[in-house]
């Protein structure tokens, strides 16, 4: 008989086993995300000043790098990189060390998945560090809150203005389009906010929307030293007008009023319901509960808790047929929560096996951390994970890196069956388990399993 | 993201014009052979933009030397049709070129154009798409859009080789996915356990069983003769050309990977000649290990746009325009250079910096397909490379 706590872990938790005190239904899974962010607390990453810090000298040290050309400037630059990775890591390191400690499981995969609909990739290693801050500076502090506050803190983070070419996008009409001939709109970040972040691709809005939403979010920029701006000098004088209606006034004030009537659309909120419910529940969930979700967001100005509550609450929710897969980064976390590898033990791992046993091996289960395909994110779809090479690096590395990972020799199999799985241990898997030929090959076994991998 | 724009335009294009296809014969279906029928494409992504003009010089024009005076040309290149010669880090391909199984494109391009990134220039190259369509939208690769034209593929049909991601094969037709390097060591007991443990969970079983036998394959291999073990720099490309080899001379009728590594801003000279070696090698041991399918095979190598014409002040050369394509194989009408060449006159450059593009990579790639598989036309101007006015048919194969 499968338990509800257990089911709740895997579905909408980073998996088991459990700590005195965890969640054991809905209404308490729902109660620890309303209340303090104890894990990012236990956790803290690097400072969004320390990371615009390392950025600025970064981005210069390539600038000098590339002028001069001389070795020198180019060791100096490579020296500045190292700090930007090394601020990468730490975060990472934070997301794991929260996702293996945590009762507060839920607040760690809506982490990952707000960041995951706001994806930010990096075409240049210098901006890994600044892309994987959003998690913790504008991601975190609006999970619980109105999505309204979480898009408009995700779409002025500086790593979404870099990487989707906003800090390039002028007004034709403005001062520096004028004045240099060079240069002009950009529509790729009006595009994805429509089409990705709010409304979704197919909703009722046009190519001249686009455009008037491009123009509209001319100024909103990025300045080295001071982090967010609005450049005036950048910004399509006169006013917009957005899926019939303008937009006037100076300054961020139009951008942010735009933003609230897109989060506020129903196309925005049966886009949203659609993702969160395929993202926890199934590729294809059911479309009544997808109405209801929508509903609930409409009818709560956009406020995300009353959502996660419907979603929660329904009869799915507890189902024990486990749709989905877990990504390989929900994988890793929930492996070495398993496995009793606390979150000070992977911080205290040395860069090197952390990058060797954990890190790399994410990559070749197919989710490079921080660096999704595209601005749409990494997939959905069970079949887009458990492939035969994504099956095969999960299996292998279940076989073979465990062991050096636990300190005072292996786990008992059957134990780690009992600690990984709880009631969603099958008698099948027990009983292979119990027949592996030694226990490196029994806990591979465990984390290999179709139990195990699915959510 | 399959419902996007594109996709779904080209799909509803192949939908209609596929089912007339004459090549489609229900005899190469009825016979069991797979539905590309016997000839074989393997298509090389060269990522980092190769400097085309270093790979096949065009010592002809006086005008070369001056535009690189210390990058080493005409030290040791090899005399191809009078005009061209080849780099001498390519020399082991010269028995092909004799043999008429190795040519090259020269001043060839995506259509993209101006902005130069290594980043836009791959996706457009792997989408096949013209300019028209803004990239966000594109989210399949045309290799895939090929497929998407054959019924009766199998996943088997074609490969993607590597952990990269390779956009060129990425869509809506299924393809297979592996890299020589992972591995799947498991003792019989643990190999007969997973198979206990998957057996009630069909895509876990389905997925660990296509591993096991790509693992397993990988050990025993095929027999194929391969050229001996090289240094450890050219390994990975042995492994890989050995896993492609094993796959091509089974079921798998398309192979595709990528070679970085083509990058070459400054000190060229060092990096250029290692990667051409690569390439070389690549070459080889497809040749020497298909055996006799290399006559039903051809090999395109491509890249997102060339260099600069004139080095620049760090002995190397900077993302330019018009560059160089390598195509091989038994099934090749080669020892020639294609493609109109358009001189290095000043005035004749594109943007007085780079060599005027003056054909479209996607035609030749659209050549190759229709001499391949017999693909319509139409097909590969709608759907394949939507907008694509393929031209006049250079007689790529023999």
């Amino acid at each position: 008989m499968t338990e509800a706590a257990d089911i709740l872990a895997f579905r909408f938790g980073t998996g088991l086993p459990l700590t005195p005190g965890a969640p054991q239904d809905a209404t308490a899974v729902l109660a620890l995300l309303a209340g303090p962010d104890l894990a990012a607390q236990a956790f803290p990453t690097p400072s969004p000043d320390a990371v615009l810090e390392v950025f600025a000298r970064v981005s210069e040290a390539r600038r000098v790098s590339r002028q001069t050309q001389q070795k020198a400037a180019r060791k100096a630059y490579g020296k500045v990189l190292q700090e930007v990775l090394a601020q990468e890591q730490a975060i990472l390191r934070a997301q794991i060390a929260r996702a293996v400690d945590t009762q507060d499981g839920f607040r760690e995969r809506l982490v990952a998945f707000w960041a995951d609909h706001f994806s930010t990739g990096t075409r240049l290693r210098d901006h890994r560090a600044l892309s994987a801050a959003r998690m913790d500076e504008a991601i975190r502090p609006h999970l619980a809150g109105r999505f309204a506050d979480l898009l408009k803190a995700a779409i002025q983070h500086p790593s979404m203005l870099i990487y989707l070419d906003q800090t390039a996008s002028r007004g034709p009409g403005s001062r520096q389009a004028q004045g240099r001939k060079r240069g002009g709109l950009n529509e790729n970040l009006a595009r994805e906010l429509i089409e990705l972040h709010t409304m979704g691709v197919g909703a009722g809005y046009s190519q001249e929307d686009v455009r008037q939403l491009a123009e509209l979010l001319t100024g909103l920029s990025f300045e080295q030293g001071q982090g967010t701006v609005f450049n005036p000098a950048m910004a399509e004088p006169g006013a917009e007008t957005v899926l019939g209606r303008d937009y006037r006034g100076k300054g961020l004030a139009p951008i942010l009023a735009v933003l609230d009537d897109l989060a506020r659309r129903p196309e925005t909120a049966r886009h949203l319901a659609q993702k969160l419910a395929v993202h926890f529940l199934a590729d294809q969930p059911d479309p009544a509960l997808v109405d209801r979700m929508a509903a609930a967001y409409l009818a709560a100005e956009t406020a995300l808790m009353p959502v996660y509550e419907v979603m929660l609450t329904d009869a799915a929710a507890l189902s024990p047929k486990m749709n989905k897969a877990r990504q390989p980064f929900d994988f890793m976390s929930a492996s070495l929560r398993a496995l009793g590898v606390d979150g000070a033990g992977v911080l205290r791992m040395a860069p090197k096996p952390f990058e060797r046993l954990i890190r790399a091996p994410m990559k070749t289960m197919g989710q490079d951390w921080g660096q999704a395909p595209g601005p749409d994110g990494w997939a959905e779809e069970v079949t887009a994970w458990i492939t035969p090479l994504g099956l095969a690096a999960r299996i292998d590395w279940a076989m073979t890196v465990p062991g050096r990972l636990v300190s005072g020799g292996m786990p008992d199999p059957r134990d780690l069956a009992r600690r990984a799985l709880g009631s969603l241990a099958s008698p099948v898997l027990l009983q292979a388990v119990a027949r592996a030929e030694s226990p490196r090959e029994g806990v591979g076994l465990v984390l290999a399993s179709a139990e195990f991998n699915r959510r | 993201m399959l419902n996007r724009r594109l996709f779904l335009k080209g799909a509803a294009v192949l939908g209609c014009s596929a089912a007339a296809h004459p090549w489609l014969t229900t005899v190469t279906l009825a016979q069991g052979a797979p539905a590309l029928g016997e000839n074989r494409l393997v298509v090389v992504i060269l990522r980092g933009a190769m400097d085309g003009l270093d790979a096949v010089q065009p010592l002809g024009d006086p005008l070369f030397a001056r535009y690189r005076p210390s990058l080493g040309v005409q030290t040791g290149a090899l005399p191809l049709d009078g005009y061209f010669a080849l780099h001498p880090k390519l020399a082991g391909l010269m028995p092909l070129w004799q043999a008429g199984e190795l040519a090259m494109v020269h001043a060839t391009s995506t259509p993209y154009r101006d902005k130069r990134s290594h980043f836009d220039g791959q996706d457009i190259l792997e989408a096949g798409t013209g300019l028209d369509v803004p990239q966000p939208e594109v989210r399949d690769g045309w290799l895939n859009r090929m497929l998407q034209a054959v019924p009766g593929i199998t996943a088997e049909t074609a490969y993607a080789v590597g952990r990269e991601a390779l956009p060129l094969l990425a869509g809506a037709a299924d393809v297979r996915n592996w890299t020589p390097d992972q591995e799947l060591q498991l003792s019989a007991q643990s190999r007969l356990l997973l198979e206990q443990i998957y057996h009630d969970d069909p895509l876990f079983q389905q997925a660990a069983m296509e591993a096991m036998e790509i693992t397993a394959g990988d050990r025993d291999a095929s027999g194929a003769p391969m050229l001996p073990a090289a240094g450890k720099r050219l390994a990975d490309i042995d492994r890989l050309a050995g896993f492609a080899v094993e796959r091509l001379r089974a079921e798998t009728r398309i192979a595709a990977f990528s070679l970085s590594g083509w990058d070459t801003h400054r000190q060229q000279k060092g990096p250029l000649g290692q990667s051409l070696s690569g390439l070389e090698r690549l070459f080889l041991q497809l040749r020497s290990g298909l055996g006799g399918i290399w006559d039903r095979t051809l090999v395109v190598a491509m890249t997102e746009f060339g260099r600069t014409v004139a080095e620049n002040g760090t002995r190397g050369t900077d993302h330019g325009t018009g560059g160089a394509m390598l195509l091989a194989g038994g099934a090749l009408r080669g020892g020639r250079v294609l493609g109109r060449w358009p001189g290095l006159d000043e005035t004749a450059l594109y943007a007085r910096r780079d060599l005027m593009p003056t054909t479209d990579v996607r035609a030749w790639a659209a050549w190759a397909m229709r001499g391949l598989y017999g693909f319509d036309r139409a097909v590969l101007e709608n759907a394949v490379f939507p907008g694509l006015q393929m031209g006049d048919d250079p007689g790529l194969l023999r």
